[in-house]
């Protein structure tokens, strides 16, 4: 699945379109970066309530497709202008995580 | 300091110093970050890339979270490649309860950005061939991690 699929699905914007090759192979969901960087996999779509800084860092470094906040969250422009600059997806959703999971499964991401 | 923990940068092929400083969180990644463009330069193994790239990072956040600033070493060698993290202190009281999985001194602030999870040492740990880590209340944290090639 591309990012620009997740577009298309209802809910979903794309805050930082990063590198339109990525394709999302996996979904994976912590806040615990430490966490993260430890079970992580290149092309995991990561979903987050973490918006700062640090969080493009993570995702860059696991190669991770994108970068989704669920719950209507956002980041600020600052933290967004990085990530286009970084090349790395932002996406947000007004689902929780539960509900991100289930789109997306249903959608074909197996 | 132990014999282990003698940094030989005479041996090494090619050798880069990052200064790390204390509680710099907007930086925080970047020497990480600059790492794994240089082994993706030279033509490192992905897996390979992607352990170095944990290591890097942990160590980096470490410093950041935990220390008065300090510097993170990588060196190629013939066989191998060292990555150092040296801080300025202020030294750990007990590294074997540090080295346990959950374990965190971190700030409520760190915390909330989701640092202190208390995995750093054993991701680092877990990552790389060889370990060592020196430290003692009021000294410097000297870390050793190996990985080879």
């Amino acid at each position: 699945m591309k990012i620009s699929e997740l577009e298309r699905i209802e809910g979903f914007r794309v805050y930082a379109v990063g590198d339109e090759s990525q394709v999302i192979t996996g979904l994976y969901c912590s806040d615990l970066l430490s966490w993260v960087m430890a079970k992580g996999k290149a092309g995991n779509a990561w979903i987050t309530v973490q918006t700062h800084q640090n969080v493009l860092a993570v995702a860059s470094l696991l190669e991770f497709s994108c970068i989704i906040l669920p719950d209507g969250l956002t980041m600020d422009q600052a933290v967004l202008d990085k990530a286009v600059e970084e090349n790395i997806a932002v996406v947000g959703s007004d689902l929780d995580a539960y509900g991100i999971f289930q789109v997306l499964y249903e959608a074909g991401l197996r | 300091m132990s014999k282990a923990l003698e940094m030989d940068r005479a041996s090494a092929v090619m050798a880069y110093d990052y200064d790390v400083m204390k509680e710099d969180f907007a930086h925080a990644g970047s020497a990480s970050s600059d790492i794994k463009k240089k082994c993706r330069e030279i033509g490192l193994d992905k897996e390979i890339i992607r352990r170095i790239a944990v290591m890097t990072y942990e160590a980096e956040i470490n410093i950041v979270i935990h220390s008065e600033g300090g510097v993170i070493t990588v060196m190629l060698m013939s066989d191998r490649i060292e990555i150092w993290a040296v801080d300025k202190g202020p030294g750990i009281e007990d590294v074997e309860l540090a080295m346990t999985a959950g374990y965190s001194t971190a700030k409520t602030s760190a915390r909330e950005m989701g640092f202190g999870a208390g995995m750093g040492l054993p991701n680092m740990k877990k990552c790389c061939d060889e370990f060592v880590i020196e430290s003692a209340k009021g000294e410097s944290t000297r870390i050793k991690m190996v990985i080879r090639l």
